[in-house]
């Protein structure tokens, strides 16, 4: 019997190849896109973990001084309590390239671990590095650069400490290099001891230099990357699996003939539901293996973006290939499964529940899917109020995304009572009969195409939502840059000394200068910095100001007050007019707000005379030149010819703007990228539909056509109904798609960033979408009604015939 | 509490399989560095400095304190001496390595720090006149004869500030100072000021508490103190109400056997009456679960010929050191035959 049963049970594969081939289609692309999702995140995080454990000396506080620090300095430092570490730098010459010789303290150095470690195994024993002969560290790149005849201790290759430098004990660097009372300058680890009762501030001849930061707020960034990324990957797996349900719930209707006889013959319903688990599992592992395979391959695709990004963002390596990682092969398979089962959790709930002897028509339950959309309005509606009221009881980024999911879902779910409604209204508007009636068919199709509508209404909608958030961002980054980088040229000095010559040198020549100075502190909890600025139209006429009082900038001249950035104003919960409360005589009054995207820290602007009377020690080495465009390239080559200072210390603002408009869009290509193939997915689930009812459409279309209607006009009817669809879904997608832009600008990006994007909106984007959507609908419905319009005749008589 | 020349094999961080050997490193492998001899003379102050010709040295104050409402704190302050080879040598080429332990314990909290540092720069070192060991902003700095002693040290989460006196002579162990570690010969010079009145104060995470009580230096150096199979140790300094000391530990071996006890009696004129070899025993009472670890943290020690016979208990059970190298060291209280307070060190109890 088992046998049998199982024969006829999968015969129905058989005799429906194409719904097979669909089923495991959906299946695969929707695990394939999850998959490489998941693959391009873990490699992206991979890669940020290397770079994250490489040492780069640039990562902490340092401490100088204007003369020579000596062992001594080191000695009172320590004995004041204040745990700084030595290092004594020398540069190694005779080998293809000079390479920095960094002599280290193994006793007190911070990254101790890193650098003794391998890639496997920190440790932490200095004993090698401090017995005799003594270590030096290198990596392996340096290694072909290194002259070895120089007499250095044995070397240990470490690919994570930076290229081109050579750590060593100091005791070997100051003997090495004759230095033996010297040392370059002083690492300051964040963490020192309890600091009660005694200053640990270093003494005023020694200057700290603080670590360096990316501009750009790098951890945020990419963050907001996965962010992308993991939204994408959840999207198209929710889209593919509206695929997968409405095929496994076409082949249990087509199969119900054959259950209702397997069971009169007294085939169980425990072991029949066993059957189709059996069978949908192994349908599940073999699209979810080929899943994987199109995930690995999407993702290999995508790979060149993402790598690029990475190199933007990050100082390291491109990413060239992809490890097969156990957890994404195990996240791909489970998925699949887990998304066959849930896809196909009603069609086995109907099973179980399905009267033996009862075999209801198409039709009937078509209405009763009719009353159905009530049902799913009102879950829809549940939904949405859900997403609210989490968002209102737990806020932040949790309830953001928690809004999100609500309102998209709970819309998708109202939308085949929505088009419902709209095809109601269009048949009691049409006023011909054969109208009529393509207006009725069409509503009559629904049940069948609710579920592709819903996943292109979501697909559509994400598309307008993260398009809008991208593009919004984009064009406030462009404004806001044009603001700020207002100066044509700026120029770096190395020292305060030279940046004093140099200002000096900039006055002689007549070009404009406006000093970039600033201090830093810590304010209630956070790193605040003030700058301070002269009173120069630039900043007037350019100040990305949200907020300001009038005359802010006379005011700001008088030292009447000060200027927070967006973020500063919205940590401390202040607006125009309140007082920030500064310590000792900082300005107070908050005279204006400015919008400062992409920085994480809190921001503050002065006069520059009361930054200068505050902190007179402010270092003076950054100018913004005001130049016509045209003299732009002259000045730059004859301050570097009368300072003789690095190509990254003089920077022009087109090549500024162009690079960090660059690391920008590659932030965002791969968004762009996912958002098409979504879309994509969802064309293709429309496409099943039609094919999927095609075969219940005959008996709607036969007598239709016994009336008159020719074959080609009736497949031309089919075309207009699935662009009729696809308009409708786009109608309402809109809105969609518009309020999923507002909550990620608003909300998401308020309390993952810390500012808010005004929405730009593109009309011209929607346009095109609506194009593409109208498109894929059009591809979509023209093989079924290529079919139509060749139909045999005696097909459509024999549904006459038929029982059906 | 020789055996504390442990702590710096381990400092040094040998592999675990050449540790076995690793007590033969600090045994055998004596070359160049001096070694105690029977007949020395010591000469203070200068032999309150650093002896940089020997291995390893320290010097090491424990004490037994109480605040105002009674309540009891231990306070550990360590300076460590460990030579890569004899001598010494100015700037970074010096081969002396310098370590700083500080702990304070109170009846639920411990607290531990560590210092690191190389001799020859100023970061760390020891002058005996005037006297002053430190390392970093750690001191312990006084009157050359040490009968008066600042003391402080620094962690992430607490510090002390502690004044030390005494009158008393110094005490010197074994022969004159010359202290036999191990059946095979083995012996470091080693002597103690064991009557220290402090008075001070320690800072708490939960505000400053202003203490007395009493501490116990202690003073020793050598170049080869352990015999090979010796595997940690339990060492006690205890100080009884009738103001009679006691200094006692156990080495043990490998196979968990005492290998070595030892002990001295109360000081008369300046000199802790060694006791006979194994007229000494120890037994765990009780053991606590400490970081994972099973350490013993209540005692039963006898000594029949001088008819004690007492139970040592720790003030805090958790008095963990979580320094490079990890050990057990804290305050405890003495009940039995005699009372009293003092404190106990234990090595070599591996997870």
């Amino acid at each position: 019997m088992t046998r049998f049963a199982l024969r006829a049970i999968l015969s129905h594969w058989s005799l429906h190849p194409f719904q097979l081939a669909v089923l495991l289609i959906g299946l695969s692309l929707a695990t394939g896109l999850w998959t490489s999702v998941q693959v391009l995140n873990a490699e992206a995080r991979a890669s940020y973990q290397r770079a994250e454990n490489q040492i780069n000396m640039a990562q902490w506080d340092i401490l100088t001084s204007q003369t020579d620090l000596t062992l001594e300095d080191f000695a009172e430092l320590r004995r004041r309590g204040i745990l700084v570490s030595p290092v004594l730098e020398h540069e190694l010459q005779g080998g293809s390239k000079p390479i920095k010789l960094l002599g280290i303290d193994p006793l007190s150095f911070p990254g101790l671990e890193v650098i003794l470690g391998t890639d496997h195994a920190p440790s932490t024993d200095p004993l090698p590095f401090l017995l005799p002969p003594g270590q030096v560290v290198l990596h392996p790149e340096t290694l072909g650069d290194l002259n070895l005849t120089q007499e250095l201790p044995p070397y240990i290759l470490n690919a994570s400490i930076p290229p081109g430098v050579v750590f060593s004990d100091i005791s070997f660097v100051a003997r090495f290099s004759q230095q033996e009372n010297r040392i370059s300058y002083f690492i300051m680890p964040s963490y020192q001891p309890l600091t009660q009762n005694i200053s640990t501030k270093p003494p005023s001849r020694f200057k700290l230099q603080k670590a360096e930061k990316s501009a750009l707020g790098l951890s945020r960034l990419t963050e907001s990357f996965h962010l992308n990324l993991t939204t994408f990957g959840f999207l198209s797996f929710a889209v593919g699996l509206f695929i997968v349900q409405g095929i496994v719930s076409l082949t249990f209707e087509q199969r119900r003939r054959l259950i209702r006889t397997l069971r009169c013959l007294g085939l169980p319903l425990s072991k029949l539901v066993l059957f189709f688990l059996a069978e949908i599992l192994t349908l599940a592992l073999i699209s979810g293996t080929a899943g994987l395979l199109i995930g690995y391959f999407t993702a290999l695709l995508l790979l060149p973006n993402v790598s690029a990004t990475l190199s933007d963002l990050f100082d390291t390596e491109a990413l060239t290939y992809l490890h097969l990682r156990r957890e994404w092969v195990l996240s791909g398979l489970s998925m699949a499964c887990i998304g066959a089962l849930a896809s196909s959790a009603y069609a086995f709930w109907q099973l179980w529940r399905m009267p033996i002897l009862l075999g209801p028509s198409f039709l009937a339950r078509g209405q009763q899917s009719v009353k159905g959309y009530g049902l799913l309005l009102v879950a829809g509606g549940f939904c949405c109020l859900g997403g609210v009221l989490v968002f209102q009881v737990i806020g932040g980024l949790m309830g953001g995304f928690a809004l999100l999911t609500g309102v998209m879902l709970g819309t998708a779910l109202s939308l085949p009572y929505l088009i419902a409604k709209i095809l109601r209204c269009g048949s009691l508007l049409a006023q011909k009969p054969i109208f009529k009636w393509i207006w009725a068919d069409t509503a009559a199709q629904l049940p069948g195409m609710s579920l592709a509508l819903m996943a292109l209404l979501l697909a559509m909608a994400t598309n307008i939502g993260v398009g809008t958030m991208v593009s919004s961002f984009r064009l406030t980054f462009l404004g806001w840059m044009d603001q700020r980088l207002s100066a044509e040229l700026y120029v770096t000095a190395r020292d305060d000394a030279e940046g004093d010559a140099l200002e000096d040198w900039l006055h002689q020549q007549r070009i404009t200068t406006l000093p970039i100075r600033s201090t830093e502190f810590r304010f209630e909890g956070q790193l605040l910095k003030i700058y301070g600025v002269v009173d120069h139209t630039t900043y007037r006429s350019n100040w990305p100001m949200l907020s300001a009082e009038d005359g802010v900038w006379d005011k700001l001249a008088r030292s009447e007050g000060i200027l927070i950035n967006e973020q500063l104003a919205r940590r401390m919960a202040v607006g125009l007019g309140d007082q920030l409360l500064l310590p000792e005589t900082w300005p107070k009054q908050i005279l204006g707000i400015y919008s400062d995207y992409g920085n994480p820290d809190a921001q503050a602007i002065v006069s520059m005379p009361s930054l200068l009377a505050l902190a007179p020690g402010a270092e003076n080495r950054r100018f913004g030149l005001r130049l016509a465009q045209q003299e732009v390239p002259s000045v730059m080559k004859k301050i570097q010819q009368a300072f003789d200072l690095p190509n990254r210390n003089v920077v022009d603002q087109a090549s500024l703007k162009a690079r960090s408009l660059h690391v920008f869009d590659q932030t965002f290509l791969v968004t762009g990228a996912l958002s098409i193939l979504t879309l994509g997915i969802a064309a293709f689930a429309m496409l099943t539909s039609f094919l999927t009812i095609w075969n219940q459409r005959l008996p709607q279309l036969a007598p239709v056509w016994a009336m008159g209607i020719e074959r080609r006009q009736l497949a031309f009817y089919d075309i207009l109904r699935s662009l009729l669809y696809a308009a409708l879904t786009t109608l309402l997608a809109l809105p969609l798609g518009l309020v999923l832009a507002w909550v990620l600008l608003h909300v998401v990006n308020a309390e993952a960033f810390g500012w808010q994007l005004p929405m730009h909106l593109f009309p011209l984007d929607w346009l095109g979408l609506g194009f593409f959507a109208l498109l894929a609908a059009l591809v979509a419905a023209a093989l079924p009604a290529w079919r139509l319009s060749r139909i045999e005749p005696s097909t459509l008589l024999k549904v006459f015939a038929n029982d059906r | 509490m020789i055996a504390r020349s442990l702590l710096l094999i381990c400092l040094l961080q040998l592999p675990a399989d050449a540790l076995a050997q690793g007590f033969a490193g600090l045994g055998t492998q004596a070359e160049g560095f001096a070694v105690p001899s029977r007949d020395y003379q010591f000469s203070f102050p200068d032999d309150h400095g650093p002896h940089p010709d020997f291995r390893i040295e320290w010097w090491y104050l424990t004490a037994n304190l109480k605040d105002n409402n009674g309540r009891d704190y231990g306070v550990q302050w360590t300076l460590f001496r460990s030579a890569l080879k004899p001598g010494e040598a100015p700037g970074w080429q010096s081969p002396q390595i310098w370590m700083g332990h500080a702990g304070l314990t109170t009846m639920d909290q411990h607290f531990s720090a560590e210092r690191l540092a190389r001799g020859g720069t100023g970061q760390a070192g020891v002058t005996s006149a005037p006297f002053e060991a430190w390392i970093d902003d750690w001191h312990m700095a006084g009157s050359p004869d040490l009968s008066h002693i600042d003391l402080t040290a620094r962690g992430s989460n607490f510090s002390f500030l502690l004044q030390a006196e005494s009158n008393k002579p110094l005490v010197f162990h074994g022969q004159d100072g010359y202290s036999v570690k191990s059946a095979a010969g083995q012996a470091s010079y080693y002597y103690s000021q064991p009557a220290y009145r402090i008075t001070g104060h320690l800072d708490l995470p939960d505000g400053t508490v202003e203490v007395q009580g009493s501490g116990w230096l202690d003073r020793e150096w050598s170049s080869q103190p352990l015999a090979e199979d010796q595997e940690g140790w339990d060492w006690f300094s205890l100080k009884f109400d009738s103001g009679e000391k006691l200094m006692a530990f156990v080495l043990r071996s490998v196979d968990g056997q005492t290998t070595f006890a030892l002990a001295a009696g109360s000081p008369k004129k300046g000199v802790l009456h060694p006791l006979p070899l194994d007229a000494f025993t120890a037994l765990p009472l009780e053991t606590s679960e400490v970081t994972g670890r099973s350490i013993p943290t209540k005692w039963k020690l006898n000594l029949p010929g001088q008819d004690l016979e007492i139970t040592v208990i720790a003030l805090n059970n958790n008095s963990w050191m979580e320094t490079s190298f990890a050990y057990w060291e804290g305050p405890v209280r003495i009940e039995g035959s005699h009372s009293g307070m003092g404190y106990l060190e234990m090595t070599g109890y591996e997870k």
